[in-house]
């Protein structure tokens, strides 16, 4: 091959013909797959909403989703309401879960109203009330769906993140501190305060369920942190549904 | 496989032990030292990196002829970082659960120095299958390497391996930790992960003097 790859014009050429080959390439991967890919994130969402309450096929440690192919059904069947919170209207939307709670947060900077989505859902006769909720770990955003009763106190809860550290803050969505927030109240002298994850406290078996505190990661301070400050401002925002709906 | 001549072998073979990327080399020590606190991370990581070395590196050898010198650097990016989004891609659609496990990995697998380093040392120098065998061999290396700090990360600092409490329960205080023995945290922070390296670093010089530079 007598190709001088060595000459300017070569050297544009090929980087044209490059960029647009890859391009391309990408183009039509991320296309053609961007059905099954939201598809999968929508069951994701009706799965997280419902392991929050309880509904999930955990055994001892595991953490076990309601399976793909019947989420949609079981999700129908327990949440009996998806109401969406506009300043001081709420109104019922059937596909509330797919609200994008980024988006709602850019539109609140703006200036806009938020929407604010609540998962309603029953089990065992009992009602549980579920917020979504987003925040910032150390490396990327966190989220979460905190199931709540009318008395203000967690049934349930599910974090997951983008990106934290593998063994560190990533396992803010292991069994064993995703359990210790059931039966913490986020009340505090009848004020919404949420839970913090506190370094170093007295409780490390977490028994005291009133103290509006769990007990940390090791080597997650900041992660940890990010999720205290996710669970208060969020529970900040319901402020007014959930006092609507607290029973003394 | 077992065709291999002495040479091709060789390609393999090197970077495992003798000439391993990260103990020999010092390459890829961030992501050495980043994910290794829990060993199904490291395993998960070290099959990424085969994969994205051995395929990249076949790819980059077949274009070796026609990459203008002056962009070699930007084309083997590219290369890479197209590889590293179609697998991400392919496996939300297809496996979302272990997508969302390699998350944070697909941007470390992009910046390793070892796959550019690897592009540019040998690839760029040399036909397809070696390229490819030399490309299974370093990520093998690396690999190996990872899994033995994540596996001493994850037991002494956790207590646990792939998971499985393996030392019994440090709340319930069974196991070794009747005795006394309490989990290292420390050995999860990556200053740890440092000191696992140079250990390993110090064995193999130890036991291959002709590894240790003379000064």
């Amino acid at each position: 091959m007598a190709i001088n790859t060595d000459k300017n014009s070569y050297t544009f050429i090929f980087a044209i013909i490059m960029v647009v080959v890859v391009g391309a390439l990408l183009a039509f991967v991320s296309s053609s797959l961007s059905g099954t890919i939201s598809e999968n994130i929508r069951l994701e969402k009706q799965q997280n909403i419902l392991y929050a309450m309880g509904v999930n096929n955990n055994d001892e440690g595991s953490v076990e989703f309601i399976s793909t192919s019947e989420v949609a059904q079981v999700f129908n069947q327990y949440i009996k309401k998806q109401l969406v919170i506009e300043g001081d209207q709420i109104t019922e939307d059937k596909e509330a879960f797919l609200i994008d709670l980024k988006k709602e947060a850019e539109r609140a900077k703006n200036g806009e109203a938020r929407r604010l989505p609540v998962f309603i859902g029953e089990k065992e006769g009992k009602t549980f009330y579920v917020l979504p909720m987003l925040g910032k770990g150390l490396w990327d955003a966190i989220w979460g769906y905190v199931a709540l009763d009318d008395k203000l106190v967690i049934q349930g809860v599910f974090f997951d993140h983008k990106g934290e550290t593998p063994g560190l803050g990533a396992n803010i969505k292991q069994r064993f501190f995703m359990d210790d927030f059931t039966g913490e109240s986020i009340l505090k002298n009848n004020d919404i305060v949420g839970v913090k994850v506190i370094k170093g406290n007295n409780d490390p078996l977490n028994n005291d369920k009133l103290d509006n505190e769990v007990d940390a990661l090791a080597g997650a301070t900041i992660t940890g942190n990010g999720l205290s400050a996710m669970l208060s401002d969020s529970f900040k925002l319901y402020e007014n549904y959930l006092n609507s709906i607290l029973v003394q | 496989m077992g065709l291999l001549s002495k040479k091709d072998a060789a390609l393999i073979k090197d970077p495992l032990f003798d000439n391993n990327p990260i103990t020999i080399q010092v390459l890829g020590i961030c992501s050495a030292l980043a994910i290794t606190a829990e060993l199904k991370a490291s395993i998960v990581m070290g099959l990424s990196v085969l994969f994205v070395l051995g395929m990249g590196n076949v790819v980059i050898s077949l274009m070796r002829n026609i990459i203008p010198s002056k962009i070699r650097i930007i084309v083997q990016l590219v290369v890479v970082a197209a590889l590293v989004i179609i697998v991400d891609q392919v496996l939300k659609a297809f496996a979302y659960e272990l997508s969302k496990t390699l998350s944070v990995f697909v941007g470390l697998i992009i910046t390793n120095c070892i796959i550019m380093g690897r592009f540019e040392a040998f690839a760029l120098g040399n036909g397809p299958w070696k390229a490819f065998l030399d490309g299974i061999g370093n990520a093998g290396g690396y690999a190996i390497i990872l899994v033995i700090i994540g596996f001493f990360r994850e037991l002494l600092g956790s207590g646990t391996l792939l998971g499985f409490q393996v030392l019994g329960d440090p709340i319930a205080k069974t196991g070794v930790y009747a005795l006394g023995y309490e989990n290292n945290g420390f050995m999860l922070l990556s200053p740890m992960a440092l000191i696992v390296v140079g250990l390993i670093i110090w064995v193999q010089r130890a036991r291959n003097p002709k590894l240790q530079e003379s000064h």
